[in-house]
């Protein structure tokens, strides 16, 4: 174990801007990237369930 | 041997087999990436040592490597997907290069991020004109092109081919990349992993990265199949197995 407590392991040996600021972008990015991807699906399918409903408007 | 046990990998070629087939495997790699991701930080963060010279800076290494990988591997793969699509004019090709290229992107912007967040503290820069550094930023701006380039093609088949092209010319890059800090003499340092040498590093700091390259490759792969379906839906919106999909059919 490198860390005696937790404000030691924030400071990062003095190296907690730089550690933390690579790290957090990382996780950031990888957060949101998945979101994105995922709501540009939901984004295609409701609109084909919306031309699939008028479809069956026209149709009657 | 009979015939019937051969799968006919080219049903997989069609949109329409691809789409489940991605939804049924884009779990499991979630699933690897989330365990791979876990053992990764633990390791970078609790097992492996502080650095003799770099003290606790070096870390960075653990997100560092694995994104600058990522971001050569994924420029390969989607140039071969490009180049397959130009050759064989097979639909799915073009939507995975086109899926391919925003997660790329993503991984070459944290391999600068991180080298800056890492290059201040031991080298004293945010930035140099490195040849490693440029050709890296060169290879994010081919990402950036090669979606620009993509988005201002209304048609997708020809957005596919104008594409490619591109994708295929910027190749050329990935090996100037690599070999970078061997025919330059550059600020960035040499390879810490190569296949002709012992790494130039701790086990347990090997270790950690190799973890997280595995995670950062497990997160691409989910990430890819997840915006091929997408992909797959914009383009096949026309069609009737799009229209009779479950996802469509019921509300």
């Amino acid at each position: 174990m490198n860390w005696g407590s937790p404000a030691e392991f924030f400071a990062m040996g003095g190296y907690g801007l730089y550690v933390w600021g690579s790290f957090g972008i990382c996780a950031l990015l990888m957060i949101v990237e998945p979101i994105l991807a995922s709501r540009r699906r939901k984004d295609i399918l409701r609109s084909l369930r919306r031309e699939r409903f008028a479809a069956t408007l026209d149709s009657q | 041997m009979s015939n019937n046990k051969i799968i006919n990998w080219f049903k997989f070629a069609s949109p329409q087999s691809f789409y489940p087939l991605a939804g049924k495997m884009i779990p499991w790699f979630w699933t690897l990436a989330a365990i791979f991701t876990i053992a990764g930080l633990w390791i970078s963060f609790f097992v492996a040592p502080t650095d003799a010279t770099q003290g606790e800076g070096y870390r960075i290494i653990f997100i560092h490597v694995p994104a600058a990988w990522m971001s050569m591997f994924l420029y390969c793969v989607m140039a071969a997907w490009a180049g397959i699509g130009l050759a064989l004019n097979t639909r799915l090709s073009g939507m995975m290069a086109q899926a391919i290229a925003p997660t790329g992107a993503i991984m070459a912007f944290l391999s600068l991020w991180t080298g800056a967040f890492w290059g201040k503290p031991m080298w004293g820069a945010w930035w140099v004109w490195d040849a490693r550094l440029t050709s890296a930023l060169i290879l994010f701006f081919l990402y950036i092109g090669f979606i620009a380039l993509q988005a201002a093609i209304d048609d997708a088949r020809r957005a596919d081919k104008a594409g490619a092209i591109l994708a295929l010319v910027g190749v050329v890059n990935v090996p100037i990349i690599y070999f970078s800090v061997k025919w330059w003499n550059t600020l960035h340092q040499g390879a810490s992993v190569a296949i002709n040498k012992a790494p130039a590093m701790a086990t347990t700091m090997l270790w950690g990265m190799l973890i997280m390259a595995l995670a950062f490759w497990m997160y691409a792969i989910a990430l890819v199949l997840m915006r091929v379906r997408a992909i797959i839906l914009e383009r096949e919106a026309h069609t009737d197995w799009v229209k009779d999909l479950p996802e469509v059919k019921g509300n």
